[in-house]
This record gives C-alpha cells, structure tokens and sequence, in this order.
C-alpha cells in the first residue's frame, strides 16, 4: 500500500521490442534509473503537494521515458519513481528516505514539498550524498544551509525576497497614485506566517508604509470574518495576507462578502492555485498573490500544454513551472556527467547552466538561483508574474478595481 | 451584535461537527475516530457534484443523508457489532473501538485521495446577507438553519417517540434496557447509523465555506470531541450548548482581544468544563 510505483517503463519496452523484434525477451530496455521521492500523499500538507509536485513528476518521467529515457553510460535507461507516503510527518519522511536509500537504493531522489520539510530533512539527503534541488523552500538561510549541505541547492528565492517583490509592487501602486500609505496585514499563525510577517514590518515600515492593523490567526481557524472585520474597520489601503491555502480561500471569500475594496488585495500561497481562479471565477481580477510566471515564453506555453495533456490539469502558476525546471536541472546534469554518480552529478550542477522552463538558470556559490518571480496578478484569468528576482520580464501591477 | 451574530453562526457550525459524535459515542458507544472523514466524505460529495454537474450542495445533502445511514449501519453492524459483543465492558469496548475506527479512518482517507487529492473547495452562496445590520456570509447562515433544523427534529424524536425513547434509554444503560425489552442491537445501530448521516450532511453544508482536504478529517474529530465532553455525553442539548459558547467565545475573543487567541479561548474553557463539572454541562454524575 505504502510502496507505489507510479512509472513503470511501458513505452520504452515497447519501443525496445518494436526495435528488436524476435528478441525482444532479451532487449526489453535497459535498467531503469531508479529515482525516489517522498511525497505527503495524506496529512496537512497533501492538497499542496498534489497541485506543485505530483504532477510534474508524472509529466516529466512520461517525457523522459516517451524519448526512451536518459542516455547514460552510452545507452538510453528509462526511469522509475519509487514514491513513500509520509503522511506529512518529519520523522516518517526521514524514515522513508532512508528506506529509499539503503533498501531500494534509488539512484536519484527528487526534493520535499514545505520549507520545513526541506530543511528538516536536509541532513538525511546529505548524508547519503543525493543532489537535492529544492523548490518549495523559501528561506533567508540559504548561505548556512548551503555550506552545511553542498548535495543542496535553491531555486524558489528568499523570505527577503517575497516580501521585497511585495514592497516593490506597493510602492509602484503608491508611486502611480493608486493606492495610499495605509497596509492591513494578518498572517497565519504559523512558521512560514510568523516569519514573514516579522520580515515584513521592518520591511513596509522603511518604505514609509503605516501597518494599521497586524493581527495572526492560528492554522485552521474555521471562521475568518472577524479578521477580516477589524482590517476592513482599519480602513487600509492595501491589505496583505502571509497566508496557507485554506486560509488563502476563506480570507478571499470574507472580502467579497464584507466587500473589502482595497486597490491591492495580496495572499500568499495558492492565490496561483488554478483552483483559486475556479472557485471565485472574475471576481478575483486583479487580486495579488506569491508567485507568478511569464505565460509568454514559448518554453513555458509548451510546458503548460504538455502538462495539461498528460495530467489533465493545469499547472499552477508559480511553483509548478519551478519544480519542472529542478526535475530539468537533474536530468541535464544526469546526461551531462554520462553516468549515475551522484558525487559527479552535483559538481555538475554546480558548475554549469541549465535551459529549463524558466530559461537559463544556474546556481551562485550559495547553491542559489537568484531567478524567481515573486508576485503575480490575476489579469484575464492568467496569473502573471509583478514583480521577481532577475528575471526582468514582470509587468506593473494595476489596481484592482472591486468584487465583481 | 456583529459578535453576538458572527458567533451563533460559528456555533450551527460546530453543532453540525458534533451532534453525529454524540450519537454514535452517546448511544452507540462506539468512540468512532472516522467521525471527521465522514464528515470530509460528505464535503466531497458536494464538491464533485458541484464542480462536474452543478448540483447544488442543498440537494447534495439530502442524497447524502440515506447513503451515509446506510453506509453507517452496514459499517456497525458487519464491523463494530462484533466488537460490541465480545467486549466484556465499557472500557474494553471504547479500546476495541478506537483501535477499528482508527484504522477505518484510514481506509477513508487513502479512498479520498485517490478521488481527489487536492483542496476541496467551490463557491455556492458565498454572497452577503444582513441580519440586524451585520453582514454574514448566506452559506454560513444556511449552514446554521440547517443545523438548528437537525437539533430540533433530534431534540423532538429522541423525548417525543417511542423510538427515541428507546435510544435514551440505550444512552442511559445497556443492561437495563435490555431488560426492558428493548433491542439493544438494533437501537445501537439505528443511532450509529444516525450520527453517520448527521456528520455527513453537517459535512456538505460545511464544505460551502470551508475549504477541506482528503486529510483533515482528524481536526473536526478532535474539535466534535471536545464539545460533545464540554455538553455531556449522550446529551444532544448539551452538544448544541457548548457548540455555540465556543462559537460565542472564540468570535468575541478574535473581534475584541486578537484572533490569535482563539485556540487558547477554546481550551480554557474545556479546561474549566472539565475542573468544575467534569461530567459535561448536561452530564450524568457516574456514580
């Protein structure tokens, strides 16, 4: 039950048989490269990974396996994904690595869906020596983690780096004249929550904003309006919410039931969530959120297609895409040593660039991509990319002009 | 009158998480862990329904209703009646039956995620509404008519019919009952069955204005718990009372002192239930 095998190499045996006919017993291809990855299948953080991670590690094993896989060693292997359920518990999720480690010894493993989860299992990765490209783990420790753990690299940016893309999109709303000085700020209660909002009142203080009203609610609280009550009494020009998934819904339902009109309305986490766009239709335009691509590029249109024909859904709209370009860096680097040595494979990607989905990344002497958008706006039901880290190509947000 | 408001429509929502526990745990005495993932069940129905065919979850829950008694009577009687019956007392049997459920509510949550392991949530009624000059949300508002309709039909069947006055005397003593001529068997498995489709439907009318997942089954287990031990168990008047003081307070202590606080609001006030009157609001003293 725990054990799933969502791959198994159909199409590159066939191939291989189709190839070979009378022999095909003795060609079916070659070994599999084994790669594992501990998922939380169930628990709190399930509906999350569901959405960013799984299905991009389905995509991305079909794609590789449909061109007969990964060409090592001077033949093409497909792939396995071995994947363990932790029920999003830390103490499983170290237990499955392990198990990945020493009783399937996976060649490869793919990174952790949480921050926490990142950083938790962070020794345990390093101590068998997996290059881990982390996507989901947004943190200012990133110079510590990396010397700690040289088998781990960043690619979704920093703490600092969110709430400086919501500043700035602030301050070029403030700068046009849509909205004035005055900030409502909640934040789940919560380490992610907790962190950034800390972040964030230096931050927006600096900027010469008024936080008029700075209030945390705890995980799970199953009614939201009076939060949303005393930050529509505050009468704020802009309000922020360093907010989780189910509470990123329920403050987006309250506002339109209270009709908060802000000119800028941000949520963190899953505002990119084309889940977010399905439940509340044309009444979110305009609304901001973390995260954020560019659907410009022919790179990215391609992966949403693609992603959107082998899954049956869409990819959202921030991390989705950044978890593809780390399943991408693996695989290039995977190719680039020409065979499965992972001590090899982490020189590699340290040393080189990559062509993924969100163009050429590559990764400084902290093992970071300093290539990240931050914050994205709804616009015609595409949640594009306002403000980012070295990317360069976020457009201005505009106001968002009511409920309707 | 925003609080006073705001705070009885959180109570119609914690009374619909706890009035099934009640039954199943009251007169059953079945501790049924899986009470949360029947709830989420119900949450899904509506969603899949709502999502592939726009049906509204109103209609939803009156086709969850029969299909959770059902579902529920055939999981008491082929899963827990064997437990009832060899259990030599109390104390082994909530054992025994926490252990089964535990499990169950397992099964309940990998047949969830394999249907859909995503967020749960849509918008249907999610539009404002006021009453006295205080704007609340039309799906919460339901929600609580509704679960003031449950309480009320529950209240009057349980001191009006005969049935019901089989199934207080169940909740009361098992022996005794027997003695009387009543069929322990059957009564269990009517109230189990009972409490299933009362959590199920309190779940589809929740899922308007909560967003659940596979997985969360465990938090409203835990929450409906602590209010049927707050009211008393076996008590449906107690459930629905200490449903809505913590709706009361945890709404007055987010508006005026910090919406922080409210999961510290909750526990003291199960703390001082359980230090002053530890057999619940509307208990019965064991003697």
């Amino acid at each position: 039950m725990n054990r799933r095998t969502i791959m198994v190499s159909f199409s590159s045996a066939l191939l291989a048989a189709g190839i070979a006919g009378l022999t095909a017993a003795s060609v079916i291809a070659a070994d599999p490269i084994k790669i594992g990855v501990v998922s939380h299948l169930t628990g709190p953080l399930a509906g999350g990974e569901a959405v960013t991670h799984t299905p991009n590690i389905e995509l991305w094993a079909k794609q590789i396996n449909d061109r007969g896989g990964l060409k090592v060693d001077g033949e093409q292997r497909p792939v396995e994904i071995i994947t363990y359920d932790d029920k999003t518990d830390p103490a499983e999720h170290i237990k499955a690595v392990q198990r990945l480690a020493t009783q399937d010894e996976v060649d490869y493993m793919l990174s952790p869906y949480g921050t926490g989860f990142n950083i938790a299992a962070a020794p345990i990765y390093a101590k068998y020596n997996y290059p881990l490209v982390a996507v989901s783990a947004i943190t200012d420790k990133i110079p510590e983690l990396s010397k700690r753990f040289p088998n781990m690299f960043f690619t979704l940016g920093t703490t600092s780096g969110f709430v400086e893309g919501v500043r700035d999109t602030l301050v070029t709303m403030r700068d046009a004249g849509t909205i004035g000085n005055k900030i409502a700020m909640v934040n789940v209660a919560d380490a992610f929550g907790i962190e950034l909002a800390d972040t964030a009142r230096p931050i927006l203080t600096e900027a010469g904003f008024e936080i008029v009203y700075d209030k945390s609610y705890p995980l799970g609280t199953p009614d939201i309006s009076p939060v949303v009550k005393g930050a529509k009494a505050s009468e704020p020009d802009a309000f922020v919410a360093w907010s989780y998934p189910p509470d990123t819904f329920a403050l987006t339902e309250q506002a339109i039931i209270e009709d908060l009109d802000v000119k800028a309305f941000y949520t963190a986490v899953a505002t990119c969530f084309p889940a977010y766009a399905d439940k509340f239709g044309a009444k979110i335009e305009g609304n901001l959120g973390a995260g954020g691509i560019n659907p410009d590029t022919p790179a990215m249109q391609a992966y949403r297609k693609a992603h959107k024909e082998v899954t049956g859904k869409e990819a959202d709209y921030w991390a989705s895409a950044t978890y593809y370009a780390s399943l991408q860096v693996l695989e290039q680097a995977i190719e680039g040593v020409g065979s499965v040595d992972r001590e090899a494979t982490i020189d590699y990607i340290k040393n080189n660039s990559f062509d993924t989905v969100l163009g050429t990344i590559s990764f400084d002497e902290n093992n970071n991509s300093e290539r990240y958008w931050s914050v994205g706006q709804w616009r015609d039901g595409v949640f594009r990319a306002v403000a980012d880290t070295g990317m360069g190509d976020s457009v201005p947000a505009v106001a968002k002009e009511g409920w309707n | 009158m925003d609080i006073l408001i705001s705070g009885l429509l959180l109570g119609g929502t914690y009374a619909l998480m706890a009035m099934g526990l009640n039954l199943q745990y009251g007169v059953a005495r079945i501790m049924n862990l899986a009470n949360g993932e029947m709830l989420v069940l119900g949450g899904l129905a509506a969603f899949w329904l709502f999502t592939a065919s726009a049906i509204s979850p109103l209609i939803t829950a009156l086709v969850v209703a029969p299909l959770a008694f059902a579902g529920n009577w055939l999981i008491y009687r082929y899963l827990l009646l064997p437990l009832v019956r060899r259990s030599k007392n109390q104390g082994q049997l909530e054992v025994d039956s926490i252990l089964a459920t535990f499990g169950i509510s397992f099964a309940l949550v990998g047949v969830m995620v394999s249907i859909h392991g995503e967020y749960i949530t849509y918008s249907y009624l999610a539009d404002p509404f006021s009453i006295l000059g205080s704007t609340v949300a039309l799906n919460r508002l339901v929600a609580f008519l509704a679960a003031a309709t449950i309480g009320a039909a529950l209240y009057i069947w349980l001191n009006r019919t005969y049935a019901g006055t089989a199934v207080r005397a169940v909740s009361v003593d098992t022996e005794a009952a027997g003695l009387v001529g009543i069929n322990v068997d059957r009564i269990s498995a009517l109230a189990f069955a009972l409490g299933g489709a009362v959590t199920a439907v309190g779940g589809t009318l929740i899922s308007t204005f909560i967003t659940l997942d596979a997985s969360i089954g465990v938090i409203f287990t835990m929450k409906a718990l602590i209010i049927i031990i707050m009211g008393g168990v076996g008590d449906i008047r107690g459930a629905i009372i200490a449903a809505l003081i913590l709706g009361l307070v945890e709404t007055t202590v987010a508006t005026v002192i910090d919406p922080g606080l409210t999961l510290a609001a909750a526990y003291v006030i199960f703390l001082a239930v359980l230090l002053f009157r530890p057999q619940g609001l509307f208990g019965r003293r064991t003697s």
